[in-house]
């Protein structure tokens, strides 16, 4: 297999940051579920999560930056103790915030603060739900996943997440169960719209697929499965040179629990820092155009048939 | 271990140009053309091509219609259900055939 850089390459490519408009901020590792696809490898056993002081130096770079979207991930960020610190301070300086819901946290009755911040502050919530079937989501998330989930998505429905005109947007996100690639985005968005619908009278805003990233536990998976080898086959065979245009990492800068800064969330799963240095957010004044982007192979997950941004 | 059927030799269906490139071109052109969206939606045409699959027991078609089922949104479910309507149909053409069978014992039985 040729590896992404050689790909670039050959195809007269350059993958280089263009302005900057998103800040994801992964505010830790600890999940309360363990997915098999999760690139980060994390779960209820990991410690890691953002302190309050380091997101003051986040929300210190929010401010010599023009971030136009904060785009809040984990972990499980319900997880998070100063998540609402957070959630204030972001809400102030950027047009618009998401936060990534696993969905089996936020409805329960210890969240309902914060779930009354996420609603008076009308961020967006971006919820896993990989897939309709509940064998299926089930195999990657954990038994019972599915059902809460289900259950949490008509909760949000009912204060207005997903319905026409209430500012409130829902999108759910789907990564395949297995060593494949994803649905093609709209055509999945339609059945998913349809089915969920007649089913469960559940609505969404929008429905985004994503192929799982060679990385963190879906990566030990896939070595322990012996589908690392053909997965990989597979992502780099598909690999669209329109997608590179139109990468997420040309204008998203990703930031960790511990205040490094990362080109997107897959490099800070693989320990690849922004500009090949390990700089903390403190240390960057603001994020300029033309820096090369880091990349690896896992990048091949990004750029397959057509692409995932 | 040596087999008449190898993964490996699916990647090599192009191959069967070399000697026929007209007859192929022409074959892939159409396949092409039968699996792409129409009236039926790709996830459908990939789950009757799994359910022929089986029914003419192609290892190779096996292995990548359902990895097409898979990423054109079907679940393990529905592609049961397809094996099933393979397995009955072909069930069915066998059983159908006792009529044959009764006929001639009517014809040569007292």
């Amino acid at each position: 297999m040729r590896s992404f850089q050689d790909t670039l390459h050959h195809h007269g490519l350059h993958l280089v940051r263009e302005v900057t408009s998103t800040l994801q901020i992964n505010t830790g590792f600890r999940c309360n579920l363990a997915c098999k696809h999760c690139h980060l490898d994390a779960g209820p056993a990991r410690q890691e999560v953002m302190t309050r002081a380091t997101m003051e130096e986040v929300l210190s770079f929010v401010r010599r930056n023009s971030f136009k979207l904060a785009d809040i991930t984990g972990g499980a960020p319900e997880l998070v103790p100063d998540i609402a610190y957070l959630l204030d301070g972001l809400s102030l300086q950027v047009e618009r915030v998401l936060f990534r819901s696993n969905l089996t946290l936020l409805t329960r009755g210890e969240y309902a603060a914060l779930l009354e911040q996420l609603v008076a502050g009308k961020v967006a919530i971006a919820a896993s739900f990989p897939s309709t079937n509940k064998k299926q989501a089930d195999a990657q998330r954990g038994s019972g996943v599915w059902e809460s989930s289900v259950k949490a998505l008509k909760e949000l429905n009912r204060l207005g997440y997903g319905k026409a005109g209430t500012g409130l947007e829902l999108f759910l996100v789907a990564n395949p169960a297995g060593a494949f690639l994803p649905v093609e985005q709209s055509r999945a968005e339609q059945r998913y719209k349809s089915e969920l619908a007649a089913k469960w009278g559940i609505a969404f805003t929008n429905l985004y697929t994503f192929a799982n990233m060679p990385l963190g536990r879906f990566r030990a998976w896939l070595e322990r499965s012996g589908n690392l080898q053909p997965y990989m086959a597979k992502l780099a065979a598909g690999f669209n040179p329109a997608t590179v245009a139109g990468l997420m990492c040309r204008s998203l800068i990703s930031v960790s629990w511990d205040g490094f800064l990362y080109d997107c969330d897959f490099n800070l799963a693989a320990g690849l820092y922004h500009s090949g240095r390990r700089l903390h957010l403190s240390e960057v004044d603001t994020i300029g155009k033309g820096i090369p982007i880091i990349s690896a192979d896992h990048c091949y997950g990004c750029t397959a048939g057509a692409g995932f941004t | 271990m040596e087999s008449y059927y190898n993964p490996s030799d699916l990647a090599k269906f192009g191959e069967i140009a070399e000697e026929a490139p007209e007859m192929a071109k022409k074959f892939f052109d159409y396949y092409g053309t039968v699996f792409a969206e129409g009236e039926l939606s790709e996830r459908e045409k990939a789950l009757i091509a799994l359910a022929v699959a089986h029914s003419v027991q192609c290892p190779y078609c096996i292995d990548a219609y359902t990895t097409a089922c898979l990423e054109k949104g079907s679940n393990q479910a529905e592609m049961t259900e397809a094996v099933h309507v393979a397995c009955a149909i072909r069930g069915g053409a066998s059983l159908v055939h006792g009529v044959q069978m009764m006929n001639r014992c009517k014809k040569v039985s007292m």
